[in-house]
């Protein structure tokens, strides 16, 4: 039990910053985890992999990262790397960012990468509340929830994320927990080589905040409940995959969309041709 | 709609050759702990599938009581990997003995 055991994936982490910041039993260093082993088995250079994310507990995550990572403004994440992507295309962009950040104060940034099918990967951890302000509820909290906002039960009717995305024309579209790190990776592969806009969505526990407010003892619990409460189905209908288990629904899983259709660089590319055409 | 646009499995995914057992030999992996980084999660000991794993008495610089190899179960771990997967501390891997 030396301290100079090095882990596997070092070379992808900046070593020195760890141990991280998150709480013990949050899911948020599986999907580190899991976007490193994913970008590994890519087969695009790490140096044009770019990692951006917004504010929050999620948003610490490219932190970590021993790759160009940028943390931007709250809920901004989506604009710069639209940005970042328009000016270098050869980039793979990928957001990583909370619910909290990608739905609530960025949501229509999320709308409007998604309808434009921007060529992005935006990975959501949904951990049902706002984690570092002290667990209060927000859009993806699921109805009758507890939180610290919601003492007697949460009364709104919380984002169904994958059906929000699907409707508005994202060409892939997966739900995954942190209790599935294989199929989430697996998942994220797929998402890294559409070309368009690609959205996975990640259950994580949040121990201190969610957990402990509806009877969770610990993170173990929590995703004691993912295990034995999910269900994978890539032929849902995409309606029907709210989470709502306090009514006593099981929670979806699975790759819900991969269809094709022109992205915004192909699209943009094409129009740049004709111009010049028309210009000569 | 969405069915129409379902990935065929190619013939990978389904075809698998059949385990020669004259040749098969049970993997045998070596836990590695980086102990300054356990918080104590219990998710590597809970998930190990061959339980190979404990809650040591001792505690590192934080408090936590690290993760450490059961007592006479240093051979049983056969390398699946699953606590270096779920393991959200970069804490704990494994490596192969050959």
């Amino acid at each position: 039990m030396s301290i100079e055991e090095v882990h596997p994936k070092s070379q992808f982490l900046r070593d020195e910053r760890l141990p991280h910041i998150w709480c013990p039993g949050c899911g948020l260093g599986i999907v580190l985890q899991s976007y490193i082993n994913a970008a590994e088995k890519s087969g695009i250079r790490l140096e044009n992999h770019v990692l951006i994310s917004g504010i929050g507990c999620t948003a610490r995550l490219p932190g970590y990262a021993n790759l160009d990572t940028y943390h931007t403004t709250h809920g901004r994440g989506i604009p710069f790397a639209t940005g970042m992507k328009i000016a270098n295309p050869d980039l793979k962009v990928t957001v990583i960012s909370g619910d909290g950040d990608l739905f609530n104060i960025g949501g229509n940034h999320f709308i409007h990468a998604a309808r434009r099918n921007m060529d992005l990967l935006v990975v959501c951890v949904n951990n049902f509340n706002y984690g570092m302000t002290g667990g209060q509820h927000g859009s993806t909290t699921p109805p009758s929830s507890l939180s610290s906002s919601t003492p007697y039960g949460n009364i709104e009717q919380s984002f169904n994320l994958p059906y929000l995305a699907a409707a508005i024309g994202a060409s892939y579209v997966a739900r995954w927990t942190v209790m599935h790190p294989r199929q989430f990776t697996k998942s994220l592969s797929k998402a890294m080589d559409i070309r368009g806009f690609a959205f996975v969505e990640v259950l994580s526990p949040c121990p201190p905040n969610f957990g402990k407010f509806n009877g969770f003892s610990d993170g173990f619990a929590e995703m004691e409940f993912y295990r034995k409460n999910s269900v994978v189905d890539n032929e849902a209908k995409l309606e029907d995959v709210s989470i709502d288990p306090h009514h006593g629904k099981q929670i979806i899983l699975g790759e819900f969309v991969n269809k094709r259709r022109p992205s915004f660089i192909e699209l943009e590319r094409e129009v740049n041709r004709r111009a010049m055409v028309v210009e000569k | 709609m969405i069915k129409e646009n379902k990935p065929n499995l190619s013939q990978d995914e389904i075809w698998r050759e059949p385990v020669n057992l004259a040749l098969f030999r049970k993997p045998q992996g070596k836990v590695h702990v980086i102990a300054e980084r356990c918080k104590e999660c219990n998710y590597c000991t809970n998930y190990c599938p061959n339980e190979v794993l404990e809650r040591s008495t001792n505690t590192n610089s934080h408090g936590y009581h690290y993760v450490q190899v059961k007592a006479g179960k240093e051979s049983s771990c056969v390398n699946c990997g699953m606590c270096q997967t779920i393991c959200p501390d970069f804490a704990i891997f494994v490596t192969e003995v050959q």
